[in-house]
Parts: structure tokens; sequence; C-alpha cells
């Protein structure tokens, strides 16, 4: 058995002796929330934010993903086909069939062979699925947030999308936790 | 190498990133203060995470070892 490296026992978040408050409050400062803004649906960027996001909860972080555009058109749920009230959103949910296992790739996607041998690589490789990845952050407790607009743009119904998603918000959310600190993820 | 009891051990061999910390962060949430938890893995990209994992949440890497391409954390909850 070899030992491959000096095991890393410093405690970082140690409480400041109550003497002294303020000799270091910059070392002090909580970890920062993490705020992924969801925003492409291709299947490589959906599976980054899902990987993300995952670790980011097990790291200890509070994350909230942010669902918006071709992001949010991920999260409908996977037998749904199409999404829409009119002729317009109906047919954009043709083009672009809705839920988190029918993603297809940026590149490569050659009408469905590119995804197709990605998975199955994952599979080869046991790299979780983005379902799969999903449901675990889900049960590790990441907020899902959607976006207004792009539900109402798309023409999305509540029942069309994923269960445990929180209630729908808008840009201001998010500003207002980037300003308060959350560290933004653009995907 | 640590005499103490192990209380769960969590065989993350053949998992890509990032299940090995992911799985290892739902098992430490199960365990008391002070408790150990072996984690086993063949993800070459683990040695770095466990350490990066273990100094953000403040749990501590008590052992890092490698045998034969398997990884071996003992971790001990903060």
């Amino acid at each position: 058995m070899t030992a491959i490296a000096e095991p890393d026992a410093t405690v970082v978040a140690e409480p400041a002796p109550a003497a002294a408050p303020a000799a270091a409050p910059e070392a002090e400062a909580p970890p920062r929330d993490i705020l992924i803004i969801c925003y492409s649906g291709e299947l490589e960027k959906i599976w980054a934010a899902m990987i993300l996001a995952t670790t980011g909860a097990a790291m200890g972080a509070k994350v909230r993903v942010f669902l918006t555009f071709w992001g949010l058109q991920a999260f409908v749920k996977d037998e749904v086909r199409i999404t829409g009230d009119n002729t317009m959103q109906k047919m954009m949910s043709f083009m672009q069939r809705p839920g988190i296992s029918h993603r297809k790739l940026s590149k490569m996607n050659f009408l469905g062979m590119g995804p197709w041998m990605m998975k199955k690589l994952a599979k080869q490789y046991n790299a979780a699925s983005p379902k799969e990845l999903l449901e675990i952050a889900q049960s590790m407790g990441v907020e899902f947030m959607p976006c207004q607009m792009t539900m109402e743009m798309f023409g999305l119904k509540k029942g069309d999308m994923i269960d445990g998603l929180g209630e729908p918000v808008g840009a201001a959310t998010v500003i207002a936790l980037m300003q308060g600190g959350d560290a933004p993820l653009f995907i | 190498m640590s005499t103490e009891q192990i209380a769960q051990v969590v065989d993350a061999k053949g998992l890509a990133c990032p299940m090995p910390i992911v799985k290892t962060a739902q098992a430490v949430k199960g365990l008391a203060s002070g408790q150990l938890l072996e984690v086993l893995a063949t993800d070459a990209g683990s040695t770095k995470d466990f350490a990066a994992w273990a100094k953000v949440t403040g749990n501590e890497l008590v052992e890092q070892t490698v045998e034969g391409g398997v990884y071996r954390f003992v971790l001990r909850k903060k």
C-alpha cells in the first residue's frame, strides 16, 4: 500500500475565537451559494449543469438552478411530446423535442447518432446520465427556478414540467441572488 | 493506518465523476460527528477531488492510499 499524498486535515471554516472577531473577517466569510443559469438545452450543456449542481450540493453549497429558454425546455417531462398553445409554440416543441432524455448535441449530432454514441460511452464508463444527476440533485436539495417569461413564450404549463420545480421567477430574482454574493454560472 | 472502527463503506469503484463525491456526501449525512467513512474509488480524479471536498466541507481526510488502481479514502465527519 502506497501513501499518495499527505492527507489535508485542515479545517477551513473554524469559527474565530470570540476574543478576536475582527482579526480576519475575510477568512471567516461563509461559503458562497451557487447560482447556475441553465440557458442552453444541448445534451452536453445540460449534462455539465447537472454535474456541477450535484457536486455543489455535495460540497455543502446551497445550489439554485435558474431554467430559462432552451434550458427550461429540457425540464419538461420526458413523456410530454408537444407543448404550447399556438401553432408556433407547438412547432417549436416539434422541432426540438422537450425533456432531459431527448437532448441533442451542439456538435456531431448527426440526426441523433452523436447523442446515441455519447450515451453508450457514458454507460461504458459508468458516467451518470443527466436524468440520473437531475434526480440526485433534487434529492440533495438543489432548487430549480423556472423562468416565468420563457414559460409564457413557449406556452409551457406547470403540468408539462417535471415535478419538484420551484415557483417561476424573473430576471430580477437572478440578479438579486448575484448581487447577494451567489457564485453565478451561465451554461 | 487507523485503528478506529469504520462506521460505513462507500464502494464507488467504477463510478465516474461526480458520483464518488456525491455518494460520499450522501453517506456522510447519515453519520454522527466523529464517525469514520471509508470510500473506495477508481476515478483517477478523486485524489484531488476528495482533498477539495474535505477542505470545503470541513470533514477530515484521515487517510488516503492507493492500491492496484483503487483509491481508498478514510474521512471523519466533522
